[in-house]
């Protein structure tokens, strides 16, 4: 990796730290926003199928809760 | 198809027996910790896809090809004296019909006109445990997974920890899995061996490969206010054994052919952050990023952004799009431009450099009082998306969600 790369890669990390750093402690009765179905932190289910196409048709795959293996995706 | 036809009403068995066991009017102690059935998801969907680069080929000719997939997941959760146990079952079958792999060994049959290759079935069960401790807020389970099709058998096991915080704020979660794969190989029929040591039904098979895949991954939940939060995920993967599909042809620019030849270790490390954010009352964004390298050249960047919006408590529309683009392996080339002299060559136009955009909706629908007058029909989601591919390629992806509770 390019120390171009390295740089990118490590503001990148520092910004999501300093994001989670900043947070505000948030108590269960206000939460109400945060616990709606379509907050959740997670693809939906009815994702996995094209999740799965996703990581046969591109090169790319994973951390995104789709496949990181298993099954040949050859076609 | 009579199969597939027979393993969905198979699946619809598992949804009623599952409501089966959930009246019990015997409320002793005993009978409280015993497995309680808590959900049932039925996913179904269809894709179908066309282009003009197929691998089987050589980079050229027709890339058809329609999958119709449909899985099936029932939960039950139990407790213990002071541990929550949850139990999943999930089987899957897939059915695809392939234009290219047709072209494998395109006089297959000498009755048909397609080849035994066109299609395939692949079934997967899985089932997964997990205990969770309410007071230390850990949670640890295994899983198990199997999945098999003409050529192509998988076995998975996995771990997982997690951990929230007092304050259910920020959740950290590990996850080992590993997947052994036995992979039948096949040779495009001209350049198979004479000498036949395949099998005598005249599959094409001349022997068998592994393929492991080790994955590890990390993550970070973190709530940031009453309207935000995010997940750092970082799931780095090795896989060994045969990654080259030995059935791809690849042309080189002397005129000759042979089967792709690709290293047999990869190393990928992704890297992704998903945000979601809550916009006024109505509206809210998901997103997500994620970097990606490997050690074949491939980088990556994805982009998703999704906008619910919630018309009722019980009804939201979800218009999304998602933006991809890579680079191209160090080992692929077009049809008819590999050197004789090069050690490892594909025209795989999925390790190609391209971008691809992908557009569609998600309508979900979530009922206080169930669906179509039953309680237990909890919701109904359908998400349908076009994508599209620099190099052409194009598909057509819907998707149903059916949640009984």
């Amino acid at each position: 990796m390019t120390s171009k790369k390295h740089f990118a890669v490590c503001l990148w990390l520092m910004c999501a730290l300093a994001l989670i750093y900043s947070c505000t402690p948030v108590k269960e009765y206000q939460k109400n926003k945060l616990n709606d179905s379509e907050m959740e932190l997670s693809s939906r289910k009815v994702q996995k199928f094209e999740q799965n196409f996703q990581s046969y048709r591109e090169g790319a795959s994973g951390a995104n809760g789709g496949k990181t293996g298993g099954g040949c995706g050859c076609n | 198809m009579r199969k597939l036809t027979l393993s969905i009403i198979g699946m619809h068995m598992l949804i009623l027996s599952a409501f089966s066991q959930e009246k019990s009017g015997d409320s002793t102690f005993y009978k409280n910790r015993k497995l309680k059935f808590e959900e049932a998801n039925f996913v179904s969907g269809y894709y179908h896809q066309d282009g003009n680069n197929s691998a089987v080929t050589g980079g050229i000719g027709t890339e058809k090809l329609s999958d119709f997939a449909n899985t099936i997941d029932l939960k039950f959760s139990g407790y213990g004296r002071r541990l929550k146990h949850n139990l999943n079952f999930e089987i899957g079958v897939d059915h695809y019909t392939s234009a290219s792999s047709d072209k494998i060994d395109p006089h297959g049959s000498s009755f048909n006109l397609t080849s035994p290759s066109y299609s395939d079935t692949r079934f997967y069960p899985s089932v997964g445990w997990s205990v969770q401790n309410e007071k230390t807020k850990t949670t640890v389970g295994a899983n198990l997974s199997y999945s098999k099709e003409f050529d192509y058998t998988s076995r998975g096991i996995g771990v997982n920890f997690t951990k929230a915080s007092k304050n259910n704020n920020t959740e950290f979660s590990a996850k080992l899995q590993a997947y052994f794969d036995t992979w039948a190989v096949i040779y495009p029929v001209e350049l198979r061996t004479s000498v036949r040591t395949y099998d005598d039904d005249d599959n094409g098979i001349q022997g068998y490969s592994p393929r492991n895949s080790y994955s590890g991954s990390l993550s970070i939940a973190q709530v940031v206010n009453k309207k935000l939060q995010v997940v750092l995920v970082a799931e780095p993967t090795y896989q060994k054994g045969l990654l080259a599909t030995k059935y791809q042809r690849v042309y080189f620019n002397d005129g000759s052919l042979k089967a792709e030849t690709l290293p047999d270790t990869r190393t990928k490390i992704p890297i992704g952050i998903r945000a979601n954010y809550f916009l006024g009352d109505k509206f809210i964004l998901r997103s997500f990023y994620r970097y990606y390298q490997d050690n074949w050249g491939v980088r990556a960047h994805t982009f998703e952004f999704e906008l619910p919006v919630k018309l009722s408590p019980f009804f939201s529309i979800s218009p999304f799009y998602r933006f991809y683009a890579q680079s191209a392996a160090n080992y692929f080339a077009p049809y008819g431009q590999h050197m004789p002299s090069e050690v490892f060559y594909t025209s795989d136009y999925d390790l190609s450099k391209f971008n691809s955009n992908y557009l569609g909706g998600n309508i979900r629908l979530v009922p206080a009082n169930g669906l179509f007058g039953s309680q237990h029909f909890h919701s109904v989601e359908v998400r349908f998306g076009h994508y599209l591919r620099s190099n052409g390629l194009n598909a057509n992806q819907v998707s149903l969600h059916l949640q009984f509770k």
